[in-house]
This record gives C-alpha cells, sequence and structure tokens, in this order.
C-alpha cells in the first residue's frame, strides 16, 4: 500500500511540473508580449513610447534569457509565488485566493445539481420498464454533452431572469444570483455523470449478484439502489477528475456570461490582457486542483476495492 | 421575491402615513427635491445602474483609454475647462478663464477659488503643477494624458490660483486636451502616488461624485459629493449633483445587457451593437447615439509600399469603397458613411461627401491609368504581379471583421485582391513601427482636429509613413494658430489635402450608442461623446 500511494504522489508531482513547463513554453512562444498589450490595452491610437516598453519588460523580467526566467519562475512557483500580474500589479497568489471562493461556491453547487440531475436521470432511465420513456431519458445524456455551455447559460438567463425575473441576470450577490450560473454549469457535467452511470448500471443490472440478490427476494427497488447502483458508482467516481476539470473549465463561460467575479473571470482577462504571470498561475492552480483529485479518487479506490492496490502491486513485482 | 407588505392593513397605515409625512418635510425643507415622478421635473436621489461590457483594471482618469471605464472613472474629476458638444468651443470649468500667447506656446489659467477635493484639501496652482509634472511619467498606460503635454517646457505657479504652462512649439490643441478627462485635475497627494497605486486604489478629485468601492471586473460604486458647487459653465444644474449614487456593473456579454436594461434590473447600457437594437426595441427603452470626434473608421495606408506610393491606386481604392453600403449593412442603426477623414462631430470638420463617392468606373479607370490590367480571373496585374493588398486588422470591436469582409468584396469588384490578416491587439504598435504592413483598419477619438497632426505630420511618429509635402506646413500651422478661423481654414486645408492625395481611405464614423430606460433623463453625450451625469436624474 505505501508503494502504491508514493507512486500515485510521484506521478501527481510529476504531471505539475509538466504542465506547468508546458504552459511556460507555450505563452513563450506566443507572439506579442505583455508589456506591450498592457501599453496598448483599450488605445486606438498606438503611440507608445519604445524606451518606457524596454523600462517595464526589465521590471518584469522579460528581458532576461528563457531559461533564466523559467528557473526563477519555477523557483518561485514552488514556494508558491507567481509574482505579479502585468496587468493590475497585484500579487497573482492574491488574485487567485480572491476570485477562488467565488468559483468554488460555483462549481460545488453545480456538482451538486448535476449529482441530483445526473443521478437521478440515470437511475430513473435504468428503472423504468417503458422503453419509450428510457429511450428518451438515455437520448438527453449526448444532448447536454454536446449543447454550447454559453447557449444554455443564455437560455436560462432569458426564461428565469429577463422574461420570468426570478433571478438576477448578473453578479455574485447571494444564493438567487447562484442558481442559474450553477444549473447551467451542471448541464455538461451532469449529462457527463449521467452517462457513465447509466451504462454502468445497465452493465450491473446483468450481472449475476444481481440475480442472486432477485433470487432471494429482494424488491426492485432495493436491488437497483442497493446492489446495483453501488458498484455502478465505482466508473462514475473515476470520471471524477475529468468532472472537475470540466467544471474549471466550464467556469470561464458561466462566469463570463452571468459577470460574475471568480478563476474563470479572472482567465479570460489574463488572457485577452496577455498576462502571462496570472495565465501561468491559473495553469498552474488548475493543474494542481486537477492532479489532487485523482489522487484522492486513487487513495480512495483501494478502500472500495482492494483488489486495484494487489493488481498494482503485482505488475510492479513483474516489471 | 420578497412579498410587498400590505398597505391595507391598519398598521401599515400609521406607517405610510408617518413616512409620507417626513419625505413631503424633506421635500419643503430642502427646497430642490421635485414633487413626485413623472411630472418632468428633475429630482435630487436614487440610484443609477449602468452596465458596461470592460473593465480596463484602472480607476485613475489620467490612464485609462477605454470607453467603459471612463464613463464611471469621469466623474470622479473636474477638468480645467470643458467643450461644448453642439459648438465645439472651450468653456470655463475650474478655469474661470485663461490667455493664450500669440505664438499658442503659453497658456495662462486662473483658477475658481474655493474648490476642494474630496480629501479637503483646496485647488491651487500648486495642485495643477504637482498634476501636470507628473503625467510625463505615468507610463505606458497614461500615454493619452502624456500626449497632450508632449513638449512642455514647464508649468509654473504664477499666483496661487494662477498657473503657466509653456510649450517648446506652439501647441493649440492644449487647450482642448485641458478639457478630457485625461487631464483631469486629481488632488497633490493623489498626483503624487505611484501610476500603479492610482490604477488599483483610485485618486482624490474635485469632481461630483467620489468614488466609494472598486472591485476588479465587478463593479465601480460612486457616491455624490455633499458640498459640490464648482461645476462646468456649461451644466444646467447648480451645485450638488441629483443623483445620490452610481454604480457601474461589469457585464461582458452584449444579450445579457441588453436583456438587463429591458427587464429593468440596470437603467442604462454601453455598447449597443446592431444585433442588440431589435431586442430592445419597444418598451421603456431609448436609444441614445452620437458619433465620436476624431479620425473615423477607416485604412491608414503604408504609403511608403511601392504599390500605394502610386497616387492613382489609392484614390482608385478610395472610389472602390462604398461607404454607405458597409455603414447600413455592419453597424448599429444612424451610423454616418465617412465625409471627411475627421467625424463630423469634431471642430472644424469639413464635408467632404463628393470626394468620396463611391465610385467603380472611376477606381477601374485610375487603375486602368496606373497600369494595372484587369486579368483573366478578376485580379488585376502588372509586369506578371498581382494587385494584393494585405489589411491588417485587430479583433477589438465587433464590427471589424463583417466591415472588412464588406470592403474586401468591394475591391475585389474593381479587380483589387485583399487580404485580411488579423493581429493580436499588442501586435498592432510594433507593425505600425516597423512599417511591415501595407494597410491597418482603425480610428482614434479626439475632439480637436490636432490628431490629423499626430496622425499624418512626417515630423511625429508618422506610422502612415505620408511622404514629407505642403502637409505639414498646414499641420504645423493649424497649431500655432489661436484664432479660430484662421485656425479652421488651415485645418480643411488639411482635411482636402489628406483626402486628395488618399493617404488614408475614410470609411465610417464609429457611433456610441447607448440603452437608457425611459426613466433616466438629461444624460447627454459630452463633446468626445462620453458622458456626464452631474445633470442626469431618475424619475
Amino acid at each position: 500500500m505505501r508503494g502504491y500511494v508514493l507512486k500515485r504522489l510521484a506521478q501527481a508531482v510529476g504531471v505539475l511540473w509538466a504542465a506547468y513547463t508546458v504552459s511556460f513554453l507555450v505563452l513563450d512562444y506566443l507572439p506579442g508580449d505583455p508589456v506591450t498589450a498592457m501599453a496598448g490595452a483599450g488605445m486606438d491610437s498606438g503611440q507608445v513610447d519604445p524606451r518606457q516598453i524596454a523600462a517595464l519588460r526589465h521590471e518584469y523580467g522579460f528581458d532576461k534569457p528563457v531559461l533564466t526566467q523559467y528557473a526563477e519562475y519555477l523557483g518561485r512557483a514552488v514556494r508558491g509565488d507567481f509574482g505579479n500580474s502585468v496587468a493590475t500589479g497585484r500579487p497573482v497568489a492574491s488574485t487567485l485566493a480572491d476570485a477562488l471562493p467565488q468559483t468554488l461556491q460555483l462549481t460545488a453547487s453545480a456538482l451538486l445539481f448535476a449529482v441530483v440531475l445526473g443521478g437521478g436521470l440515470a437511475v430513473t432511465a435504468t428503472y423504468t420498464t417503458r422503453r419509450w420513456l428510457r429511450q428518451l431519458l438515455l437520448s438527453l445524456p449526448p444532448l447536454g454533452v454536446s449543447v454550447p455551455t454559453f447557449w444554455v447559460g443564455l437560455l436560462l438567463v432569458e426564461a428565469f431572469s429577463f422574461r420570468l425575473r426570478w433571478f438576477p441576470a448578473f453578479g455574485n450577490d447571494g444564493l438567487k444570483g447562484l442558481v442559474l450560473p450553477a444549473l447551467t454549469l451542471a448541464v455538461p457535467t451532469g449529462a457527463l455523470i449521467a452517462q457513465v452511470l447509466a451504462k454502468s448500471l445497465l452493465t450491473a443490472l446483468d450481472q449475476p449478484y444481481v440475480e442472486t440478490a432477485r433470487a432471494k427476494g429482494a424488491g426492485r427497488w432495493r436491488v437497483h439502489l442497493r446492489h446495483a447502483l453501488r458498484n455502478a458508482s465505482l466508473p462514475a467516481l473515476t470520471v471524477a477528475g475529468l468532472l472537475v476539470g470540466q467544471l474549471i473549465a466550464g467556469s470561464v463561460v458561466v462566469e463570463t456570461v452571468f459577470s460574475r467575479d471568480g478563476l474563470g473571470r479572472v482567465t479570460a482577462a489574463a488572457v485577452t490582457a496577455q498576462d502571462i504571470p496570472v495565465v501561468q498561475g491559473v495553469v498552474a492552480f488548475g493543474a494542481l486542483i486537477f492532479v489532487t483529485t485523482n489522487l484522492v479518487v486513487d487513495l480512495v479506490y483501494p478502500l472500495l476495492d482492494p483488489r486495484i492496490v494487489v493488481a498494482s502491486e503485482r505488475r510492479a513485482r513483474i516489471a | 421575491m420578497r412579498a410587498l407588505p400590505d398597505f391595507r392593513s391598519p398598521r401599515w397605515a400609521a406607517l405610510t402615513a408617518l413616512l409620507t409625512t417626513s419625505v413631503l418635510l424633506t421635500a419643503c425643507g430642502s427646497g430642490t427635491g421635485g414633487s413626485g415622478a413623472g411630472d418632468g421635473k428633475p429630482r435630487s436621489g436614487g440610484t443609477l445602474t449602468f452596465a458596461v461590457g470592460s473593465d480596463a483594471g484602472c480607476v485613475d482618469p489620467q490612464q485609462v483609454g477605454s470607453n467603459d471605464t471612463i464613463y464611471s472613472v469621469r466623474q470622479v474629476v473636474d477638468s480645467l475647462t470643458d467643450q461644448d458638444p453642439r459648438t465645439g468651443k472651450i468653456v470655463p470649468w475650474l478655469a474661470k478663464s485663461w490667455d493664450i500667447s500669440a505664438d499658442a506656446t503659453a497658456f495662462t489659467f486662473h483658477l475658481r477659488s474655493g474648490v476642494t477635493f474630496s480629501d479637503g484639501s483646496p485647488l491651487t496652482a500648486q495642485v495643477v503643477k504637482d498634476n501636470f509634472d507628473a503625467v510625463p511619467h505615468l507610463g505606458v498606460l497614461g500615454t493619452l494624458a502624456e500626449g497632450y503635454l508632449s513638449g512642455v517646457k514647464s508649468t509654473t505657479v504664477v499666483d496661487p490660483l494662477t498657473v503657466k504652462v509653456t510649450f517648446e512649439q506652439p501647441n493649440a490643441q492644449f487647450l482642448q486636451a485641458t478639457s478630457t478627462h485625461s487631464l483631469g485635475i486629481e488632488s497633490s497627494a493623489s498626483a503624487k502616488r505611484s501610476p500603479q497605486q492610482k490604477c488599483s486604489d483610485g485618486v482624490i478629485g474635485s469632481g461630483p461624485f467620489v468614488l466609494k468601492q472598486y472591485v476588479q471586473n465587478q463593479s465601480v460604486t460612486l457616491a455624490k459629493r455633499r458640498g459640490y458647487a464648482w461645476g462646468s459653465s456649461r451644466w444646467n444644474k447648480k451645485g450638488e449633483a441629483y443623483l445620490d449614487k452610481l454604480v457601474f456593473k461589469v457585464v461582458p456579454e452584449a444579450g445579457v445587457r441588453a436583456g438587463s436594461l429591458r427587464s429593468g434590473q440596470v437603467d442604462a447600457i454601453g455598447s449597443v451593437g446592431r444585433a442588440d437594437e431589435a431586442a430592445l426595441k419597444g418598451g421603456q427603452v431609448t436609444l441614445q447615439r452620437r458619433a465620436n470626434p476624431g479620425i473615423v473608421f477607416g485604412l491608414g495606408f503604408n504609403n511608403a509600399r511601392p504599390l500605394l506610393k502610386d497616387a492613382r491606386v489609392r484614390r482608385a481604392i478610395l472610389a472602390a469603397v462604398d461607404r454607405k453600403q458597409i455603414a447600413d449593412t455592419v453597424f448599429p442603426t444612424g451610423t454616418r458613411a465617412a465625409t471627411s477623414v475627421l467625424a463630423h462631430t469634431t471642430p472644424d470638420y469639413t464635408n467632404l461627401a463628393p470626394d468620396l463617392a463611391f465610385d467603380a468606373a472611376k477606381a477601374k479607370s485610375l487603375l486602368d491609368e496606373a497600369g494595372w490590367k484587369a486579368g483573366g480571373d478578376g485580379t488585376r496585374t502588372k509586369d506578371g504581379k498581382k494587385l494584393n493588398l494585405t489589411i491588417d486588422w485587430v479583433p477589438n470591436a465587433a464590427t471589424n471583421q463583417p466591415a472588412l469582409e464588406l470592403i474586401q468584396q468591394q475591391l475585389k469588384a474593381v479587380g483589387v485582391q485583399v487580404t485580411l490578416k488579423q493581429l493580436q491587439l499588442t501586435q498592432l504598435t510594433p507593425t505600425q513601427q516597423s512599417g511591415e504592413f501595407d494597410a491597418t483598419w482603425g480610428n482614434i477619438t479626439r475632439a480637436d482636429p490636432d490628431i490629423l497632426r499626430s496622425s499624418f505630420s512626417t515630423k511625429l511618429a508618422n506610422f502612415y509613413r505620408v511622404p514629407a509635402s505642403g502637409l505639414d506646413r498646414t499641420l504645423s500651422a493649424q497649431a500655432a494658430t489661436t484664432d479660430p478661423e484662421g485656425r479652421s481654414k488651415l485645418v480643411t486645408q488639411a482635411q482636402r489635402s489628406i483626402v486628395r492625395d488618399a493617404y488614408n481611405v475614410p470609411v465610417v464614423e464609429l457611433q456610441t450608442q447607448l440603452g437608457l430606460s425611459t426613466k433616466v433623463h438629461s444624460l447627454a453625450f459630452d463633446a468626445s461623446s462620453r458622458i456626464q451625469l452631474h445633470d442626469t436624474w431618475i424619475g
């Protein structure tokens, strides 16, 4: 078990480092640079003094060789210091820390909606004996995965904010302002949960142990929820990492549509302004969340199914 | 939804009576309050909620250049002068009067007394000097303000309420520059802070509103400055502003802005495009529009390119563009086709519509004359080379791409092949500096015709590689002429010369369009097509 944990930890650190390095290289390769972006933002006259640009570039260290910049950035990033935003001058770490609670609130509620909606859909679809209803319900997840989040958001705003006036269309004010963005974000995530869960529930229902349970006289609901669902949730847990990624990526769109403050808005603004320190911080932070989620899933997994560690150790021994 | 209390119950009746009485008493006491909504009389009080599309990440009026941010930060500072949007005339604000030396190199302002900043400090000549001394050190964000003060020799305190600004060269545009938000006067304490600090924390001004809160990418909240009594001579209301509070919300999605206005969640919105107009028609919304003064949207040629050195080719392109079609199909309703290199709202604008008429036949014959012969595939050739023009553009407005695609089609009709090259905003300046371009698409907002000199004089940056000519003399002369009639004549001459030689192809005037709830009154554009909210009221 200790070997398993250490291996997973090492993998997590490797992924973090790779994400940071790749984003650094990509950002370095992109045309344009943040200092000219800063100078040109919102201006249409385009009259910028090259000497000032040079001075600023020096101040931010953009005039150093790429490798030096990389080593410096990485060294500071390890200590949690991502430098200052080029656009606002604020430390990247505190910019992200300020935005984080808003996004956590949004993604947590979205996940809740997604589990309830997606899980409910999968259970209902697999439980029902009406063929047409099952077909209808099972055709919803592919739709949910493929419709653009942007469009879903605008549709919900139009119906529930502009027409019915039940919820505000924008802002971070309280629970009411959270409902529409969370629902929007829950659509693709819920669809993914429904897809995975419905498929594994259908497989589980065909397993011999289900037959056994039935033969022992367990009711349909009991078999469905206590026996089949429990086993079928394992694959759904596996995609948790994917879900987290989807939620974070979706927050960029949702926070823009609903004018909410949060990591997504910070990201969108940073990309537009070519605010490299912030973009780097976002990438590293996103990777950290992703890696942590997967690590937790990996560590929880053997608790649910001990065969996994055994298999992994056997493979290690053979190798 | 919060339920409304039932006013019919006896318990509420007593409270209602009490409230009504106190409201009536307050109204009698202050003497300024109107007698109720709907009678058309201005009323004090209330909050205006204004949704804008973006946040520049900076709340210092001296540093920002984007309309969405200017709308809010403008309200915090006063300027030395103001500009009448109808006549373009400069009128008193913080300066009661001014003298300009005959050669337009020295400007002496006589300040109003009794003006204070919101930190309690008084306005003095020294404060103005502190501001003008700090502006040249604003750095990359403050290029607008810096440009207005470029060539400044010194700012001197003549007496506590008289300040004199001297330039190395004649600089007639400076008077108009003192009316802009970019040279809004901040308290000495503010002026001495670093540009970054001013950006994130805001500034202390003497304006009719005070910054209460700035949440980046979310909102800017302003409160009425109590005891304000030094408004521009142009404003209708004396003393304090009508509104108690201004809230500017950042709502990036145009459709959400429009819907929020329609459903009453906000009172006003900025940047209404053609696509939003339909959604706002009918109901309690009015659209308010004004063309931005300055250089119109158009093609800025690199006049040094072999292809474009030939005036006949430039003139042919000028004639091949159907401006009206572009204005009518791509831009918001009411957008005007360019009738000069300057928009019609710029002081000293001259109508040159006949010179900018669409004439495909003329374009074709000019190209024939220049040796570009029509070929088999529709593109003209000369010495085996195709007539290809690359237009560089940046996606900073939704109208850019459709407008350019239409121009591409229009030029194709006369045998000119156009390649559109999209750049990042950050690449535009370096591209213009390097000279590696045929033409760029863009405009410049400025309510003074001196913008022609900044763009076309060979003595300045000369991004467009205009050859030295008599135009230089005309542009320098207008900058040195303080007599309005004389200056106007020179500016007219400069516009004629730029259009005649087709150094630039003017296409459409940029129009600023706002959406307002019908309960918002007296929200008018200023001379730069931005807003001043002192006279605005809700009722």
